[in-house]
């Protein structure tokens, strides 16, 4: 499955080489052309079965963003250990007890913390902060380190992909978005749609939708739709507030996020198909998160654009848990509804 | 031996406190070459007698003591698809979120204990640390397959596997005290190849974590004439008092307060000068939180002496050490154990 390569990889924001790597080899026999632009987007081209009458073939821009959360070593000690800064939202308390692979080399290092025999009473109610803590490659010195690492140098999660035994879940690190990527990536190597679509995988979302912005621009798409993993809350909490998504109940489909107020006509598109094809879907709910669509939907003159997401739980922490029938499910969905979309009135 | 080797495999097996069945079995196949016979008792030490060659009255016998038991957590409640759950041992939570595991049910099953993701949280939500009646484990299960699966009083260990890191330092789960399982190996065989007097029974003691319980009985049983526990100490890093810590890479600590004889303490120390091997010395003024402290109170009171090797992020999953000073500890523990004779026994006043 591409989503275990995918996964693997190692794609901070600003370095989704490595990501791109596969999911070029991933497509590239599979499409038109593809080629990357000034910010590391990589953008496919599979043109339509037949170009329309008119000669002008409607543009699909189907993206799916191939960074992930990371750090970045910021300082390292003159006892060998490696400051850092986080690239993206995560969350301080998820990073204590966990391994790390550091820079191209992907140098094995590992978060600690202070023993709890240690511990002041005081600071059991407090979160280790990130700038207080750093990662130990094992280096006994600053000369050791510097062999190895360099400043400007990302650290990733370890967390190997792996499927479950007990369930059809998968585990793995930055589900959102190589759980997007995978989708694109199975959407391309399908057979031809009645239009010409463009897959953009896009670089630094998770530090302001920036590569969607730059591909959107250069696609000109006359209608757009964003695949993401996506926050999936549906754990138990004291209060009962909603869950965002709920695992294994098939793709979300977004009304309204935080970036953008979804297009009706392909909301409703997405809709009509999930029904008339039998495929479980459900939606996200409105006003959580942001994603690629919030600068897609703005380019030039403006695109018709909407988002559909693979619920993840755990996002943007170490380790991320997905569903692989809501994985197949949007596939199925999203092949389905492109080919309906030809015909839609935009 | 190959001591990352041993490690690993020690490292990544799973015994809770209490529940320590599968390293039995992992302890008594590395000891066993070395050691006369090898026996447990009703707790379930392990105890590996490799006898010495005093000739006298009676044979002196001295005991090292690592203990074998994890901390991990343990199964309260099903909450749905979800599992709820308490410490075995201490355990920060604030290292938990996110924290792979395997829950030990029926069959054991792969699982998170989940974190809500940052998007959902406001910001004063993130300031706090996540209380334990709020965290829960994840093992993919809907509410009626899990109830198949797993019961309340489940065990719980974290899940991860050993890495090797830069400059000879190794990082993973329960190296407390697993290292010290491996420095008992690394002196046993050391031994075969050295003269000794005194018997040396090396025990690998469970509950260790839940209150030195198993080094009770043992030292009950054998009934040493002194005691040595070999545990993991603080190593230095950012953030902890240097008054609190010993260094990495030099070597083991030996202590010295009321945990450790003096006598035992000195012969330590010049068994390390004499054989050049690395050495700190730590201050402990009270309780040592290790096996030493209970050997010494077993019976009518048993002299003790306290080695630990130097390990970063105690009790959490990503423990450090130096792999040298696992290896300079089991030398340490052999040739102090070949140095033993009537006078240091004399010195004690045990051959009254």
């Amino acid at each position: 499955m591409i989503l275990q390569q995918l996964a693997n990889a190692s794609g901070p924001s600003g370095r989704e080489e490595a990501v791109r790597q596969v999911v070029i080899e991933a497509i590239r026999d599979h499409v038109d052309s593809y080629q990357v632009d000034g910010l590391g987007n990589c953008i496919a081209l599979k043109r339509g079965a037949a170009p329309a009458a008119d000669g002008r073939s409607r543009r699909v821009m189907v993206s799916a963003h191939m960074d992930e959360v990371a750090l970045m070593i910021v300082q390292i000690t003159g006892e060998g250990l490696l400051r850092f800064r986080k690239i993206g939202g995560i969350d301080d308390r998820v990073l204590p007890s966990k391994r790390v692979l550091v820079g191209e080399k992907r140098v094995p290092g590992v978060i600690g913390c202070k023993p709890l025999h240690l511990l002041h009473d005081a600071e059991f109610g407090q979160v280790a902060a990130s700038d207080d803590l750093y990662i130990d490659i094992g280096a006994s010195s600053a000369a050791a380190a510097e062999r190895l690492v360099q400043r400007g140098d990302y650290a990733v999660f370890d967390t190997p992909y792996e499927p479950w035994p007990q369930a059809r879940l998968v585990k793995g690190k930055a589900f959102d978005d190589r759980a997007g990527c995978a989708v694109l990536v199975e959407l391309l190597r399908g057979d031809p749609y009645p239009f010409d679509l463009y897959g953009v995988f896009t670089v630094q979302e998770e530090v302001g939708l920036r590569g969607a912005r730059v591909a959107a621009y250069a696609v000109d798409p006359d209608a757009a739709i964003a695949l993401e993993g996506t926050i999936c809350d549906d754990m138990p909490k004291k209060k009962d507030i909603s869950s965002t998504t709920v695992l294994g109940q098939g793709p979300s489909i977004t009304i309204m996020d935080r970036s953008m107020i979804a297009d009706r006509r392909l909301v409703q598109l997405l809709i009509d198909t999930a029904q008339a094809e039998g495929i479980p879907y459900q939606f996200k709910q409105p006003l959580m998160g942001s994603t690629d669509s919030g600068t897609i939907h703005l380019a030039r003159e403006g695109v018709p654009t909407t988002v559909v997401s693979i619920p993840s739980r755990y996002i943007h922490s170490p380790v991320t848990l997905l569903s692989l029938d809501d994985l197949e499910n949007t596939v199925k969905l999203m092949r389905a509804a492109l080919i309906k979309l030809a015909d839609l009135e935009l | 031996m190959e001591t990352k080797t041993l490690l690993r495999k020690l490292s990544e097996a799973s015994g809770v406190s209490g529940y320590e069945a599968e390293l039995r079995g992992l302890v008594r196949e590395a000891w066993a070459p070395w050691a006369d016979e090898v026996r447990e008792d009703v707790l379930g030490n392990v105890i590996a007698l490799k006898r010495g060659t005093g000739a006298g009255e009676r044979r002196y016998k001295v005991m090292l003591a690592g203990h074998m038991d994890e901390i991990g957590l343990m199964v309260t409640q099903l909450e749905g698809g979800f599992i709820r759950f308490t410490q075995v041992g201490g355990i920060d939570p604030r290292t938990l979120l996110a924290q792979e595991v395997v829950v030990h049910g029926r069959e054991p099953l792969p699982g998170i204990i989940g974190t809500r993701p940052p998007h959902v949280l406001p910001p004063e939500a993130r300031n706090k640390p996540v209380p334990w009646d709020e965290l829960f484990i994840d093992v993919g299960l809907d509410g009626s397959r899990l109830a198949e699966l797993v019961q309340v009083g489940d065990l719980i260990t974290v899940r991860r596997s050993m890495a090797e890191l830069e400059d000879d330092r190794l990082s993973g789960k329960a190296f407390d005290n697993r290292a010290s399982v491996v420095a008992i190996a690394c002196a046993l065989e050391r031994l075969a190849g050295l003269k000794h007097e005194w018997d040396v029974y090396a025990v690998a003691t469970v509950q260790e974590e839940t209150g030195l319980k198993g080094a009770m009985t043992s030292a009950y049983g054998v009934y040493p004439d002194i005691g040595i526990a070999i545990d993991v100490g603080f190593g230095n890093m950012p953030g902890q008092s240097e008054l609190d810590s010993i260094e990495m890479g030099k070597g083991p600590s030996i202590a010295f307060g009321p945990t450790a004889h003096p006598a035992i303490h000195e012969q330590l120390v010049s068994v390390a000068q004499a054989n050049e091997i690395p050495h700190q010395i730590e201050p402990i003024p009270g309780a040592s939180g290790t096996d030493a402290w209970a050997i010494q109170v077993v019976r009518e009171g048993i002299p003790a002496g306290l080695l630990s090797i130097p390990l970063r992020y105690m009790h959490t999953s990503v423990e450090t050490v130096v792999a040298q000073d696992i290896a300079r500890t089991g030398r340490l523990l052999a040739h102090f154990t070949a140095s033993l004779d009537a006078a240091f026994a004399g010195r004690l006043g045990l051959n009254r």
